[in-house]
């Protein structure tokens, strides 16, 4: 009687172990930080892109809109792809793009915007990279949207495509 | 055999609690480093890696000990924006009672069997 | 191409075998006949000798460059030097499923023809399971993984392997490793046919001991080639990193270490027969666990091989099935009534080789939990957590106290019932084991009270050990391995204690000075091989007591894939390793230095051959006493 309980017990549990398995495949194991994961928008202080003066988070994100915070580089590749897409996006009247160029030869990045437009309404310069990395980054290109109660919302990992665009577009009304 | 069992015990008790099995590292800025995942990296500590990320984050950890941050300080940081992915030491938290124990549990349990065994 | 046919269809051949062979195995099961038939011993030759064929197909694809198969195009490429395609055929998923069959075909016909003076239905009953293991290999080969796709249009070129790959040491790895993670299987089936059989008992523990001491003997090398590999190659002066797949090396390992004993124990008395019977299944069934978490996708680690949820899921029910087959036959099969009535003396060997069960289980918890946690935590509420060195430290660490006391015992006291003789011999050795340890200890910055104890420990059972060798009554492959086992933790320990590192950036011509020594950055010297371009740093180090060394680590940009690798110099000598890598700094003329001094490295290599060798000693023996 004994030795018929244990083996239940044995069997009920690798059922449950093999469920879990099978479930396990079936999931993604490349690591995509939770999107869902509500983070505050983090108190900092940068320099302006084009003035190279210092300003605080408090000021860049006063108004009570949404907002679209996108890490961009001259150097990086995928950028030049989705920066059509931040151009479109930045059409949209009650939000506001601010850039973070991050670990960047100023002089290309100017020139990347002046070739390319220039969708951002601040910039800020990341010559190390730490600033980023408050907002939870850790490549290029990331695009955060931060909403009216200044929560980070979503996060983009990945150059913005149409789909995505379009997500955001669902995201902002 | 009971003495020995828990004269057993209490060194094993000792042992974890101060199992600071990291050699002191000159560094504490080496210790917490090894402990924080490379994450565009497969498979490696922010300390192996020469990665873009990993010198960010060696800067970043460097700030932070400078501005007197503790490790675990730096650690919450890190979770705050990453997740708990990024910490090679699983913290001990509601996720993670199981993980800890489990093993602890199933050791005080073949002591109790093999016990029987003996008697 | 012609190759490719040929390993194709030797492989569906294999599989006929498998199917010709169960159906005469199972009419052997009710012959009247004493002797097992010559036909079952041929077919299983037969069935070998085609996978063989198979397998040399494939190494044939692979040496001319054939990229008409699809495996060969993805893992070679035409500037591999011949020695890494060779090797490149099972540095890939289906190549190294070719090798788990050749292992799994070379064993059972080993098995079957070395075991002539075993009951014959527990030979027959042993093939057949092993075949049913075979035909699920055979099956997962062909309609999942198979070796010999064909290609079209034929490409010119590969996209070669992955260069980090491109090691001695690495090379002959796997299949190293295989004889004893895919070696472990003809334990599985043995097992299970001897439990059917009712044939637990100390005559088949003498005969099985054999297999357990060939499969562990192979698996401790393996990992330490692994290892090995690791530390050469790599550059991050580690050899071990709790890895998924590391892990999974392991696992079987500790399974078979405690099984390993356990047959001792089953060889003299009728004890732990129920126990013996769940280590030989736990062994194989971690072995193919592994299989399944390292091939399916399911971890996110350094090794793990190309990642395909169709595969991960034919593995996973083929391992439940075999769980559930092993555990039902076990449940149904297994009676204990002839077991030994006399119980245990608590002073006993038999007692310590309890002990040495329940520590060896617990370790075997630790990695298994650590490893699986995160899958099971992911799945049930989506937080993705790792689990890294520190927590396997923590948890083992303490433990390695009291077990190596334990094994100082275990070789001390004898069957049965026992005492300690010279127990005044081996308080004195104890004492000064510590009093050595704390002197040591102290003069670095590390716990003093947990290493004091650890490295105290280790000498204790180090000096019982080497007293041992002097003693004409000892045994002799017990003493090797456990000698073996007290000098690995001792190396390692001091090793831990002892190692210093510098990190720097330099360019060319510069001086750094630093706590023992400089480094002189001499020059920069720039090199081209077959197949990668390097740019070689010369370095010149000379230490506060006037030793110089002369390092020359390497940047080698590889040109099929791209890939940039930083290739460290370590000089290793008996005393120590140096340890230099050097890589670049963006944008900058100037280079990242880590420089390490890494003591008795070496004595962490040898340690494992001598504990393999222990094992060693044990097979001649039993093979001598027939």
């Amino acid at each position: 009687m004994k030795n018929k309980i244990y083996l239940s017990a044995i069997v009920i549990f690798l059922i449950f172990c093999f469920v879990i398995f099978y479930n396990g495949l079936n999931r993604s194991n490349v690591y995509t930080p939770k999107i869902n994961q509500k983070q505050n928008l983090p108190k900092f202080e940068a320099k302006d892109f084009y003035s190279d003066k210092n300003i605080t988070s408090e000021e860049l994100f006063k108004e009570d809109i949404f907002y679209v915070v996108n890490i961009w580089a001259s150097w990086c590749v995928p950028c030049r792809k989705e920066h059509k897409f931040l151009m479109e996006l930045s059409k949209n009247e009650n939000i506001k793009i601010i850039g973070l160029n991050y670990k960047d030869n100023l002089n290309n990045a100017k020139n990347f915007i002046n070739e390319l437009g220039n969708p951002y309404s601040k910039n800020l310069t990341d010559k190390n990279g730490l600033l980023s990395i408050e907002f939870g980054a850790y490549g290029v290109p990331e695009t955060f949207i931060i909403n009216k109660r200044k929560i980070i919302v979503n996060k983009f990992i990945g150059p913005i495509n149409k789909k995505t665009l379009n997500q955001i577009r669902k995201i902002i009304k | 055999m009971k003495i020995f069992k828990i004269f057993l015990l209490m060194i094993l008790f000792i042992n974890i609690a101060n199992a600071n099995t990291d050699i002191k590292d000159k560094n504490l800025n080496n210790k917490i480093l090894k402990n924080i995942r490379c994450l565009v990296c497969q498979g490696q500590s922010v300390y192996d890696s020469e990665s873009e990320f990993s010198s960010t984050i060696k800067l970043l950890v460097k700030k932070k000990i400078n501005e007197g941050k503790s490790e675990k300080q730096i650690y919450e940081f890190l979770r705050e924006r990453y997740g708990d992915w990024v910490i090679y030491e699983p913290e001990l938290n509601r996720n993670t009672y199981i993980l800890w124990l489990l093993p602890l549990l199933l050791f005080l349990l073949g002591g109790a069997i093999i016990t029987k065994k003996l008697k | 191409m012609l190759a490719s046919q040929l390993g194709y269809y030797s492989l569906i051949l294999g599989l006929i075998f498998s199917f010709i062979l169960i159906f005469f195995a199972t009419k052997e099961l009710t012959s009247p006949s004493k002797r097992v038939d010559q036909n079952i011993i041929i077919l299983s030759f037969l069935q070998l000798f085609f996978v063989v064929v198979s397998f040399l197909c494939l190494i044939f694809s692979f040496v001319n460059s054939d990229f008409s198969n699809e495996t060969v195009f993805n893992n070679s490429h035409t500037a591999k030097p011949l020695f890494y395609k060779i090797s490149g055929t099972w540095g890939n998923h289906e190549g190294s499923l070719l090798l788990w069959l050749l292992v799994l075909t070379l064993f059972i016909f080993l098995f079957i023809i070395k075991s002539n003076n075993q009951p014959k239905k527990y030979r027959i009953l042993t093939l057949l399971f092993q075949q049913i293991i075979i035909v699920g290999f055979f099956l997962f080969l062909l309609v999942t993984s198979n070796p010999f796709n064909y290609l079209f249009p034929v490409p010119n070129e590969g996209l070669g392997l992955n260069p980090i790959l491109q090691d001695p040491a690495l090379a002959i790895h796997p299949p190293i490793l295989y004889l004893g993670y895919v070696g472990s299987s003809i334990i599985f089936s043995a097992s299970l046919a001897a439990v059917i059989q009712n044939y637990i008992n100390s005559e088949w523990a003498k005969h099985i001991k054999k297999w357990v001491l060939i499969s562990w003997i192979f698996l401790s090398i393996g990992i330490m080639l692994g290892s090995i590999w690791a530390y050469y190659e790599l550059g991050w002066g580690g050899f071990w990193f709790w890895d998924p797949v590391e892990n999974v090396s392991l696992m079987p390992w500790l399974t078979l270490t405690a099984l390993l004993h356990c047959i001792l124990v089953l060889e003299r008395r009728l004890l732990l027969m129920s126990w013996v019977v769940i280590l030989s299944i736990a062994s194989f069934t971690l072995s193919m666990c592994g299989t399944f978490l390292v091939r399916s996708g399911i971890l996110n680690s350094v090794h793990t091989f190309a990642n395909d949820p169709a595969r991960g899921i034919f593995i996973l029910i083929f391992l439940f099935i075999l769980i559930f087959l092993s555990l039902g036959i076990f449940f149904v099969f297994h009676n204990e009534k002839n077991k030994d009535s006399k119980n245990f003396f608590w002073l006993s060997k038999e007692t310590t080789i309890l002990l040495n069960n329940w520590f060896m289980m617990y370790f075997l918890s630790v990695v298994l939990i650590g490893t699986l946690y995160p899958i099971f935590l992911d799945v049930i509420s989506s937080d993705k957590i790792s689990v890294g060195p520190p927590f396997y430290h923590k948890l083992i660490v303490p433990f390695l106290a009291p077990f190596l006391i334990f094994m100082v015992f275990g070789s001390k006291l004898k069957w049965i019932k026992s005492e300690i003789s010279n127990k005044n011999l081996l308080i004195i050795f104890f004492t000064i084991s510590i009093i050595i340890s704390f002197l040591v200890t102290k003069n670095f910055q590390v716990d003093l009270f947990l290493y004091t104890i650890l490295i105290g420990t280790s000498l204790f059972l180090f000096f019982t050990t080497t007293v041992e060798f002097f003693n004409k009554k000892k045994i002799l492959s017990q003493t090797v391995a456990h000698f073996g086992f007290s000098l690995f933790v001792l190396s390692i320990l001091l090793n831990n204690i002892t190692s210093s590192e510098v990190t720097t950036n330099m360019k060319v011509g510069e001086r750094y000075k630093y706590d023992e020594g400089v480094i002189f950055f001499q020059k920069i010297e720039e090199k081209k091989e077959s197949n990668f371009n390097s740019i070689v740093g010369h370095f010149k180090i000379t230490n506060n007591r006037g030793d110089i060394f002369s390092l020359k680590p390497e940047l080698r940009i590889y040109n099929q894939p791209i890939i940039v690798t930083s290739e460290a110099d370590i000089k290793t000598t008996l005393l120590k390793d140096n340890f230099l890598v050097m890589n670049t700094v963006k944008g900058n003329e100037y280079f990242n230095i880590r420089y390490q001094v890494k003591p008795f490295m070496l004595w962490i290599w040898i340690s494992v051959l001598l504990i393999s060798f222990g094992g060693m000693i044990s097979f001649l023996r039993v093979k001598n006493e027939k």
